[in-house]
């Protein structure tokens, strides 16, 4: 069926078996870990998914810098420590580190605005790839864009590394509105909306009969507590990405989890709760007691304090 | 008694593809009932008349199984009702699981290895003979687990390789693959079946 249907269309084998682990997460929590101990506390915590990574969001904003790719050997190490799916980061367009981190085995590749862009024309062309791909979306246009280019799971990109929630529900009302507003429009009118949204015409109309997006639709991107989590699912997201939010004590520096019992205790406190308030997202007595476990949350800055050259959700288009 | 004609099914919905699930139980004319409490498992003081164990991560449905006897009472729910346990779930129900050692509910005699195929580029779907009517069965294998041994008791049904990937056992059906995920509902169809059955009797 495949050779029928080409590699590129959503019928394809290929699409459909990275599609099938994207369905596999969903309901569940992706933790963004820097090391192999935080990897194991993540898994302990019932992470569904362990995001590796040199810097978390956070330090990459405090620290500045290009921000690349994480070392092969740190990937590797956690791919062998944990048995849960292991994502890592590409660079938006750079293709030939997406090849290497296919090579390592990872399970999904995220194609980040959080690292430094590597090119600022192209995103990679995810359909090359036997590996999956998640991208960032802040509108319903760019989603699609995305999963014409072969992603197989979309994200919003709220403002990674903030701890601020906000541009995350912003992004998701936003994908929602637009998939609830083209459900309404005729067939004529389709054509007119796919030219608006600067999206391929036959993935508007599978949204506009579906009211939802082909590929599972996730939130990242400032989500830090228990109740942020809750926010999110109940808007509308099929599972929850959190960045600096577990490991993060200071805007740029992590909790001790490798020396600091205390410190560990609370990264374990926090993922523990986050995992829990996403499963029951919409019984607020369990939120409630979630929340109560969580003994402290990262510090955070205000988005709306940062200069939009600062911002990381406007790389990519 | 109520009209049983519509069976009532629960899904399993701590985490996973359990949506996909309860579409596919609607399909084939049951009532899909999300389960991500103890309690749920008898909504209004009745129990539901089968469960759906679904894919997704076996250890992060665990740690929520650890909580609030949420085990036992599944345990004693599995001992006595169809069941249907695919992928994360067939590893949940396993005697043993290995690659790496975790605990189980231990309800269907088998050794279920984890991620025994790879990773996800090992990821695969295959077409291949099932003892289900109707010719060969799609089968979406998603980092899936490989069972490694059957008890006596334990009817092949599908196989892989040479190991078997949808076994029964009793009121149990378990597959390592995902039917949920493929247009053809022979599979959910032969389990709604068995539910309406256990109802009659």
């Amino acid at each position: 069926m495949a050779e029928i249907n080409g590699n590129k269309a959503l019928g394809s084998t290929g699409l459909r078996l990275k599609i099938g682990l994207a369905e596999m997460l969903k309901g569940g929590v992706i933790m963004d870990v820097m090391n192999v101990e935080q990897a194991r506390i993540a898994e302990e915590a019932g992470a569904t998914s362990v995001m590796a990574l040199e810097r978390v969001p956070a330090m990459i904003r405090a620290e500045g810098g290009v921000a690349r790719m994480a070392n092969p050997k740190l990937i590797k190490q956690i791919i062998e420590t944990v048995s849960i799916p292991v994502m890592a980061k590409a660079r938006i367009g750079h293709f030939a580190e997406a090849q290497i981190l296919q090579e390592l085995g990872v399970d999904f590749i995220d194609e980040s605005e959080v690292l430094t862009p590597a090119d600022e024309a192209h995103h990679i062309d995810k359909h090359a790839f036997t590996t999956p791909f998640v991208c960032g979306a802040r509108n319903l246009g760019e989603a699609l864009r995305r999963i014409a280019e072969g992603a197989a799971m979309i994200r919003t990109k709220g403002e990674a590394g903030t701890g601020d929630v906000v541009h995350a529900v912003k992004h998701m009302r936003q994908i929602v509105k637009e998939m609830k507003g083209l459900t309404v429009l005729s067939d004529q009118e389709l054509y007119a909306a796919a030219k608006d949204l600067q999206a391929p015409y036959e993935l508007v109309r599978m949204v506009a009969q579906s009211g939802k997006l082909p590929v599972p639709n996730f939130s990242a991107g400032g989500i830090a507590t228990p109740a942020d989590a809750a926010l999110m699912m109940q808007l509308g997201a099929e599972a929850i990405f959190v960045g600096s939010g577990i490991f993060m004590k200071e805007r740029a520096t992590p909790l001790d989890v490798e020396h600091d019992s205390k410190e560990r205790e609370e990264a374990v406190s926090r993922a523990k709760a986050i995992v829990i308030a996403t499963t029951h997202y919409n019984d607020p007595k369990a939120l409630a007691a979630a929340s109560e476990q969580v003994t402290g949350t990262m510090k955070g800055l205000a988005a709306a304090a940062i200069e939009e050259s600062q911002l990381l959700q406007t790389r990519g288009w | 008694m109520n009209d049983r004609s519509w069976p009532r099914i629960g899904v399993l919905a701590i985490q996973g593809d359990y949506a996909a699930h309860a579409d596919a139980l609607t399909e084939c004319g049951a009532i899909p009932s999300l389960v991500k409490i103890g309690e749920d498992l008898r909504p209004d003081g009745r129990s539901l008349d089968g469960l759906v164990l679904p894919g997704g991560e076996s250890t992060t449905m665990l740690k929520f199984l650890e909580k609030h006897q949420f085990f036992d009472v599944l345990k004693d729910y599995c001992e006595t009702h169809p069941v249907f346990a695919t992928c994360a779930g067939a590893i949940l129900i396993a005697r043993e699981v290995r690659h790496p050692a975790q605990r189980s509910l231990g309800v269907l005699d088998a050794v279920v290895e984890r991620n025994a195929y790879g990773r996800q580029i090992d990821s695969t779907i295959l077409q291949a003979e099932t003892s289900l009517p109707g010719g060969p069965l799609e089968m979406v294998f998603i980092r899936a687990p490989r069972i490694a041994e059957v008890g006596p008791g334990v009817e092949v049904l599908a196989r892989r390789e040479g190991s078997a990937v949808l076994v029964r056992q009793g009121k149990i059906l378990a597959a390592t693959f995902h039917p949920e995920l493929s247009v053809d509902r022979r599979v959910h169809k032969a389990f709604v079946k068995a539910v309406i059955e256990a109802i009659r009797k």
